[in-house]
Order: structure tokens, then C-alpha cells, then sequence
């Protein structure tokens, strides 16, 4: 019994981290680096992330590139529980993780303010690598996963 | 200064006794709340000034008494000339006529005035604010208002700004 769930985490688990689709959320200049990371010197569809979803609905990545102002938390909360389970979120660049340089009572100092992050990218702003990377790390996250705690 | 501005500055120091100065090389005219829409409209219709390029206010406070500095730009396309405008507000909330009847732009720059400093404009199509939510309190860019800044996260106070940071509850 403990083959058969083993073998069906590492099958689904698999399948979840080699077809990820990332919802486009480029806010400012980190989503540069979010596209050049797409295109094709850096590319991110050898990862399975061959398109980026503008819609919430049919995607399970959600890349915050950018400084995220208080006028647009609300938005994006939205846009995270339109989101279908299974789902995780990248804080990519500094003003995600942690409000970067922005120290003031316009910007959400740090993204995991509203919703939970899995991976936070250091770099103000990253280079591709530095995204591929932490691309990797969360597939190495979902890798782990178990059955009993699968959303 | 060329004819062009100094005829335009000079009857509208005579009929409105108005002040001006010249601040490198551009007049500045000061205005008084109520002689401020009837002057423009008169740079505007007689004298081509026809495009606003800015309206933006400034906070003075505690150094200057009125604190409030409205400030506009008129520039007139046909003439290639720019004139400044001032009006010294007073008080702490003070309100003047709005200049979208004569300038459909200053629409959205009285907007971030109203937002940013908390001068009201009367009769302003759409008074809401433009960069912050639409519910929040208080004026930043107003000199009283606090820098709003969270405190750096060093080792040694970790646990105590950990403490006031806000979660989501998933």
C-alpha cells in the first residue's frame, strides 16, 4: 500500500511541477526580467511554463514581479482566490519579498502581507537565473509533497 | 520676458492687483482665490495662454503662513511661451473654484491635489481621490503627515517587528 501512494505522489507531484503555468502579474520593472526569463536566451517553456495565463482561472503560478502599491493589494488578493487549487506564489524581487527600497505608507512592505508565498527571490531585480533558480526551488518543494496534505 | 508676457503681465497686475515675480527667466504671477479663475480666463481667451501644463500645490509648513501654495503652468502653443501662476492658500483645509470649466485637464491634477494636500475645489466633476485607495485618511504629501515607514528587520529586533507584521489568514 505505501508503494502504490508513493508511486502515485512522486506521479503527481511530477505532472504538477513539469506543466506549472504562471499567471502573468508583471507589475513594474521586475517584470522585465520576468519576460526576458520567457523569452528565448533564458527560456522558461523548457520548464513547461510555455505560456503565461493572463487569466486567474487556468493557471497554478502566481509570479509577483513588482512593487505592489496598497490601491492594488486588494486586487490581487482577488486575483489569488481566483486562482484554482493547487496553487503558489513566487515573491519575485525585493519590493515582493519585502518592500525593497520603498519604505513608505504607499507600498505593502512585502507580498506575504496578503497572501502566502512559497519561494521569495532576492535582487532588485533579479536576473532570469536568479528566477530560473527559484523556479527550481519551488519544483523541489512540490517534489516533497505529500498525500495527506495535497489542497 | 518677452512683449508678448510682459503685456499680459502687466494688465493683469492692473486689474486684478496681483504681485509677480521673476524667477529665472519666467514670471510668476500671485493670485488671490478670487481672482484666480477670472485671471486665467482672461490669459486664456485674450492672450493664447490655451494649454495647462501643471497644477500641483505645495506645503510650506511650518516655515510659511499661508501654508498652501497652489501652482500652475500656462503655456501658450502660438506664442511658445510658459507663465507660472501662484495662489497662496490659507488654512488647513482651504478651498478654491475649480479649473476644469476652463481647462477639461486640470480634472485629474486637481485630483491629486485634493489627494495629496486636502485642498478642495468646488464644483470639480469628479472629486475622488487618484493615487491612494479611495477610502484612505489623511493627505500625504502634507508636511505633518508621518513618513509611514516600517522599521528594518535587523536580527536584534526580530521578533519585535514580527510581532506587528500582518499575515493573510490563507
Amino acid at each position: 500500500m505505501g508503494i502504490v501512494t508513493t508511486k502515485l505522489e512522486d506521479l503527481v507531484n511530477w505532472s504538477r511541477t513539469r506543466s506549472m503555468w504562471p499567471m502573468l502579474f508583471g507589475l513594474a520593472c521586475c517584470a522585465i526580467e520576468m519576460m526576458s526569463a520567457q523569452a528565448s536566451s533564458y527560456d522558461l517553456s523548457r520548464f513547461g511554463m510555455e505560456l503565461m495565463r493572463a487569466s486567474p482561472r487556468q493557471s497554478d503560478l502566481m509570479i509577483v514581479a513588482g512593487r505592489v502599491s496598497r490601491k492594488m493589494a486588494p486586487v490581487l488578493r482577488q486575483l489569488y482566490d481566483q486562482m484554482p487549487d493547487p496553487k503558489w506564489v513566487i515573491a519575485m524581487g525585493d519590493c515582493a519579498s519585502c518592500g525593497g527600497v520603498f519604505n513608505n505608507y504607499a507600498i505593502l512592505q512585502g507580498v506575504d502581507e496578503i497572501v502566502p508565498v512559497d519561494v521569495y527571490v532576492a535582487g532588485c531585480p533579479p536576473r532570469p537565473e536568479g528566477l530560473i533558480h527559484a523556479i527550481i526551488s519551488l519544483q523541489e518543494k512540490v517534489k516533497g509533497e505529500k498525500l495527506n496534505r495535497w489542497s | 520676458m518677452n512683449k508678448h508676457q510682459s503685456r499680459a503681465v502687466e494688465k493683469i497686475q492692473k486689474d486684478f492687483s496681483a504681485g509677480a515675480e521673476e524667477i529665472k527667466d519666467e514670471i510668476t504671477l500671485f493670485l488671490s482665490p478670487d481672482t484666480f479663475i477670472p485671471a486665467i480666463k482672461l490669459l486664456r481667451d485674450q492672450y493664447g495662454f490655451d494649454m495647462l501644463i501643471l497644477e500641483t500645490a505645495v506645503d510650506y509648513w511650518p516655515q510659511l503662513e499661508p501654508r498652501f501654495h497652489l501652482v500652475c503652468r500656462l503655456w501658450s502653443m502660438a506664442e511658445n511661451d510658459i507663465l507660472g501662476v501662484r495662489v497662496p492658500l490659507k488654512g488647513n483645509f482651504p478651498s478654491l473654484p475649480t479649473l476644469t470649466v476652463l481647462y477639461p485637464a486640470a480634472s485629474w491634477f486637481e485630483r491629486e491635489v485634493w489627494d495629496m494636500f486636502g485642498i478642495k475645489f468646488e464644483g470639480h466633476p469628479d472629486p475622488r481621490r487618484l493615487i491612494m485607495p479611495y477610502d484612505w485618511e489623511g493627505h500625504p504629501l502634507r508636511k505633518d503627515y508621518p513618513l509611514g515607514y516600517e522599521e528594518p528587520q535587523f536580527t536584534f529586533n526580530f521578533e519585535k517587528v514580527a510581532a506587528h507584521k500582518p499575515h493573510p489568514k490563507e
